[in-house]
């Protein structure tokens, strides 16, 4: 299982890395940006992401119009600050399939994770 | 600055203390920042536009920051590494971004957040609203939110529900 996370923040990285080992997930790779991702989705070929909705250069939002363009079943996790029902409508729109709003809990990035996967049909 | 915006950055702030470091916080009673200096050693700064306007400062005393930091990143780093601003501007983000959630009917965006390390720093805001700052008192030590936002009366959808 090859997941890509994609946030411009290190500590926030660290943080998901940690949740992710612990899962048993040890494949990853990280973008500090939407533009950083897009650069390495190709090589990397996730089976997962984990992107950040604020970020500098190409936003979170950009970036997952761009890789849909290109990849339209890779499922993709928001992970952001980003709490408006609105907001939550128009990442879905662009094609994200689950939404974790900072601040989490390690158990609900765990649940998200799984049931994204799940409903992918992906085993875990 | 109106008293609906004060609100939701407790309970924002609360929020990620708790969730993410697992540190309850004691909030102090809101008050009218008086002078320009905030007797702090880090800050992290974001700002917010759209239909509401102007910034938002997460401050510590260089103690309470170095531990809370340690406790978010798991830890311990030196004030002048990238990754110790990093994590003071990522708990700033959580913080702005849970805040602006709960402004009804407000859209809003946040910036990048910066942060600023150096013993007694001044924070001079340029704008005519007035600074609201939030104590709060955590077992690592002070914190405090200081607010200075205000609704764009400019903004496009204000102007539409104006002239609606």
């Amino acid at each position: 299982m090859r997941i890509m996370l994609v946030d411009d923040s290190k500590t926030m990285r660290n943080i998901q890395k940690s949740v992710l080992s612990q899962l048993g997930y040890t494949e990853l790779e990280e973008a500090c940006d939407g533009q950083d991702a897009l650069s390495k989705v190709g090589a990397f070929k996730p089976d997962l992401l984990l992107v950040d909705w604020n970020m500098p250069n190409m936003d979170g939002l950009s970036f997952v119009k761009a890789y849909r363009a290109q990849d339209k079943t890779t499922p993709i996790i928001m992970v952001t600050t980003e709490a408006e029902k609105s907001r939550v409508i128009e990442a879905i729109k662009a094609g994200v399939n689950n939404y974790v709003v900072k601040p989490f809990t390690p158990d609900l990035l765990s649940q998200r994770i799984s049931e994204t996967l799940s409903k992918a049909g992906i085993a875990a | 600055m109106e008293a609906r915006f004060i609100t939701p950055f407790i309970q924002s702030v609360q929020n990620v203390f708790s969730t993410m470091l697992q540190l309850p916080m004691q909030i102090g009673e809101p008050r009218v920042k008086a002078g320009k200096n905030t007797g702090y050693d880090v800050s992290g700064i974001i700002g917010m536009s759209g239909d509401v306007v102007g910034s938002v400062v997460l401050s510590f005393p260089d103690d309470a920051a170095r531990r809370v930091v340690a406790l978010f990143a798991g830890e311990e780093l030196s004030t002048d590494s990238p990754d110790f601003a990093d994590a003071i501007g990522e708990l700033v983000n959580m913080v702005a971004g849970g805040a602006k959630a709960n402004f009804e009917g407000a859209k809003v965006s946040i910036s990048c957040p910066s942060v600023v390390v150096g013993s007694s720093h001044l924070i001079a805001n340029t704008s005519d609203v007035p600074v609201i700052e939030i104590p709060c008192m955590t077992d690592c030590g002070e914190v405090a939110i200081q607010i200075a936002i205000k609704t764009n009366a400019n903004a496009p959808t204000q102007a539409a529900s104006a002239s609606a």
